[in-house]
């Protein structure tokens, strides 16, 4: 990958290209992304390629932070986006800049996107939001995973038994209800990725239909980062097929 | 109260902020100017800017494993900066009272500016707090800081000496090397900012009653607390 970042440049780094490659797969809670994670996962390494995934929340160094202020429901909202911002930070200097530099292939079970997706609907501006993460590296690739919210809701029912207090926006009081809340959040949250698959070149993905299917899609974009040459424009809106096509 | 905003930041209350390197002698002149101030019947709320429980464990852990980076460090003290501004900050200086921050986002502005960050981008990250009514900037040389912490035999932090950059394996020579970075980096944003340099290598007295002079034009008309508590 290019080494190029959206913004600053962090500081410490050696300048020019990483040998590695950067997928990044967006999309909301319950689009299908780690099942998928999984399955790329799976098929890049048969394919002999390095491949080290990553998702958010998992840096060593404020995780816990994190966690006790969700216990607590503390922190404000530019408090809450800043420490997302330095777990991120985290993870991109100790884990993925390393994998790149060694040639590895990351894939990221979301990235920046979804952050600045959920400081900017409380609250932040989408400048501010954009600014902040500066310092991450343009991917390779950004996969985003377009579902409707009734899917979503489903599908989070299914794997919670319920539906998570974060994921339906509580903290942000739109609605007392749950339900109503959910699809209120998950509405707003819409919003800010339309503007983001313009901005930052998202390769959108009908992720209302089968993993199989979907990731019959995903591979197609990703093998194109292997053959030397970028996925061509007409490839970027994803139409989506029937089963019969997939069959 | 809601009659006299600052035309600084446009909230009823005052914001007055010391900046200086350690041991330039302003958490005393904080400390004696918030007394009397309180003395004076304003409505008055100290606050300084040390590292919380919440900054300092992960500083502590990032330490252990060696995994805060300049970006990082920059962001967990952004976190925590956001955190008192948004509990102890803010609420006051719109309740309409004189606020007296030791330190403020000046002190990320010089310190990440010294581990490289870039500054554009540091000032953005601290861009949700606002210009404060007055900021003082102590100005002493970093010899002087250095006596003042090995007199009263307080231990030299880590990242204080800028450990974490490899200036030296020196303790006091990698402290003197970087403090001496941040106060170049003070000196020049104390001119872009308009902070007000006030020289401290003088004795405590002058320069209280320096500070006291500079803070009564910005005071004019501003209401005591008694009046805060009742109508008439």
């Amino acid at each position: 990958m290019t080494g190029r970042t959206y913004g600053t440049r962090l500081p410490g780094l050696p300048p020019g290209e990483l040998s590695g490659k950067l997928v990044v797969i967006e999309g909301a809670d319950g689009s299908g992304r780690s099942t998928e994670v999984e399955l790329l996962k799976e098929w890049l390494e048969i394919e002999g390629h390095a491949v080290v995934d990553t998702g958010l929340r998992r840096s060593t160094l404020v995780s816990e932070e994190i966690d006790r202020a969700k216990q607590g429901h503390t922190l404000g909202a530019t408090t809450m986006a800043l420490l997302y911002a330095a777990d991120f930070g985290d993870q991109l200097e100790n884990k993925i800049v390393p994998a790149l530099s060694a040639g590895s292939t990351v894939l990221a079970d979301r990235y920046i996107y979804t952050l600045m997706a959920r400081a900017i609907v409380r609250g932040a501006s989408r400048d501010y939001a954009r600014q902040m993460y500066g310092f991450a590296f343009v991917p390779d690739l950004v996969i985003f995973f377009d579902a409707r919210p009734e899917i979503l809701l489903h599908r989070s029912i299914g794997k919670y038994g319920s539906l998570d207090y974060w994921e339906s926006g509580m903290d942000l009081c739109l609605s007392r209800d749950l339900f109503e809340s959910f699809f209120l959040y998950q509405d707003r949250l819409a919003r800010e990725f339309e503007w983001m698959a313009r901005e930052y070149d998202f390769h959108t993905v009908d992720a209302n239909r089968r993993p199989e299917e979907v990731h019959e899609v995903v591979r197609e974009l990703v093998a194109t980062l292997y053959a030397g040459k970028p996925p061509s424009r007409a490839r970027r809106r994803i139409t989506p097929r029937g089963p019969s096509a997939s069959a | 109260m809601r009659e006299n905003p600052s035309p600084k930041h446009g909230y009823p209350g005052r914001l007055f902020v010391f900046e200086g390197l350690d041991g330039s002698g302003k958490s005393t002149q904080a400390a004696l100017l918030g007394k009397w101030l309180g003395a004076s019947g304003y409505r008055v709320f100290r606050t300084e800017w040390n590292s919380s429980e919440l900054v300092s464990s992960t500083i502590r852990r990032g330490k252990k494993k060696g995994l805060l980076t300049p970006t990082t460090f920059s962001l967990m003290h952004a976190t925590d900066f956001a955190d008192r501004f948004e509990r102890t900050i803010l609420p006051p200086l719109r309740a309409g009272y004189i606020v007296v921050c030791d330190r403020y986002s000046y002190t990320a502005f010089v310190r990440d500016a010294a581990r490289g960050c870039d500054p554009d981008w540091v000032r953005m990250i601290y861009s949700f707090a606002p210009t404060p009514d007055v900021a003082f900037y102590f100005r002493v040389p970093v010899r002087v800081t250095l006596q003042r912490k090995i007199a009263s035999r307080l231990k030299i932090n880590y990242y204080e000496a800028g450990m974490d950059l490899g200036l030296s394996e020196d303790l006091h020579d990698s402290y003197e090397r970087f403090q001496g970075r941040i106060k170049k980096e003070y000196d020049r944003i104390a001119v872009t900012d308009k902070m007000r340099v006030i020289d401290s290598t003088r004795a405590v007295e002058p320069i209280q009653a320096e500070l006291r002079s500079a803070v009564r034009p910005i005071l004019q008309g501003f209401p005591k607390g008694e009046s805060l508590l009742h109508d008439g």
